[in-house]
């Protein structure tokens, strides 16, 4: 009972104090997991950040998820993810349908207008963090060419994305192993 | 079938998006906006914007949420459920295969790989908001709007809370 209760609080907590998605909670998480309850040690997190880190999925959940498991098997497993999602649903919930409720008046529709630049701001930052990382990572060449084919193919010929991911991911496990890699194949999809 | 849907809307992007939550909004916008047409992009924005002013992991709060706006509390539990479960049943059985490979270049690049799909479906959506944006309050509101709000948050680090907040009081009085 302590040890669910253990479990609950600590992601409980990095789920309500993390702002800014799944990725600003990690920091708060290893810090309940690691340095308040050492149910891992440093190194062990680390690894479960990086193993977390190449699989898809919203990364809070796959933390909370492994770690109750580990610390006592599906009840934890569940304990933990609830503890990390339920609270802030219950308040998107409550926010947006009250919000909706007024949705007919003028001032309402002003504040949701205002709202939608900043949105678009934030999307955009968001963007250029992906941009770098994929230039990084490619070398920016290599990345303008490929982001030019792979937006034909989403934006003109209306590819769906998973189509075009799964082939990516598919071309990325079958290249062969090599530090710089020759032949990228943007997305011949 | 309502829920098949949900299941479906929030398990691909759920499957796809590699890169955590953040990675995955565009693909959920791609599902509930585009194909299932169950919002407009301004709905959708609305959404995102009090789900990145609320804390919490946002992949599973927009599930969560639209998931409860489309199909009630079955809907919203069967969206959560797509979102979180298949990464996570991932994680708990390829965890340990992936630890003794994650030095390999495959596994590397994986997640390289879908970087570039990813920044190009979230330049288009910041681009629809802008554009959104420009019909709905026009050129300089938008502007102002969007250049005060980035020197707030990437400048002098202001939490989104306050500043999507403040817009809201804004929009409120003056548009």
């Amino acid at each position: 009972m302590r040890t669910q209760w253990n479990i609950f609080m600590a992601f409980f907590r990095s789920g309500m104090l993390g702002f800014g998605g799944g990725p600003a909670s990690i920091p708060l998480i290893q810090k309940e997991v690691v340095e308040k309850y050492n149910w891992m040690t440093e190194e062990e997190f680390g690894d479960m950040l990086a193993i977390a880190n190449t699989l898809p999925g919203p990364i809070a959940t796959k933390l909370a998820g492994y770690v109750g498991y580990r610390i006592s098997g599906f009840t934890g497993m569940l304990n933990g993810v609830f503890a990390s999602i339920f609270p802030t649903i219950i308040l998107m919930i409550l926010l947006l349908t009250s919000l909706s409720s007024f949705r007919d008046f003028d001032w309402v529709q002003g504040m949701t207008a205002a709202v939608v630049p900043v949105v678009g701001m934030m999307m955009a930052v968001l963007t250029w963090g992906f941009v770098k990382k994929a230039g990084k990572g490619f070398g920016w060449e290599k990345a303008i060419i490929i982001g030019g084919i792979l937006f034909i193919a989403l934006q003109i010929l209306h590819i769906h994305p998973g189509i075009i991911i799964a082939v990516l991911l598919i071309i990325a496990l079958t290249l062969r192993d090599k530090p710089h890699v020759r032949n990228s194949g943007g997305g011949k999809s | 079938m309502i829920y098949w849907q949900l299941f479906l809307a929030f398990f691909i992007p759920g499957i796809l998006g590699y890169g955590g939550g953040p990675a995955s909004i565009p693909l959920v916008e791609n599902e509930v906006v585009k194909r299932y047409e169950w919002m407009t992009v301004q709905e959708f924005g609305e959404v995102l914007a009090i789900g990145n002013s609320l804390p919490g992991p946002i992949a599973t709060k927009l599930a969560g949420y639209i998931g409860y706006e489309i199909g009630g509390v079955f809907g919203s539990v069967v969206s959560v459920f797509a979102s979180v479960a298949p990464s996570l049943i991932l994680m708990l059985f390829l965890g340990s295969i992936l630890y003794k490979y994650k030095n390999s270049a495959k596994v590397k690049r994986l997640t390289l790989f879908v970087q570039p799909v990813i920044a190009i479906l979230l330049g288009v959506m910041a681009w629809k908001f802008f554009l959104e944006s420009y019909v709905g309050i026009g050129f300089w509101q938008t502007i102002l709007i969007a250049g005060i709000s980035y020197l707030l948050i990437e400048k002098w680090k202001v939490h989104p809370a306050f500043v999507i907040f403040a817009a809201i009081v804004y929009g409120g009085f003056m548009l």
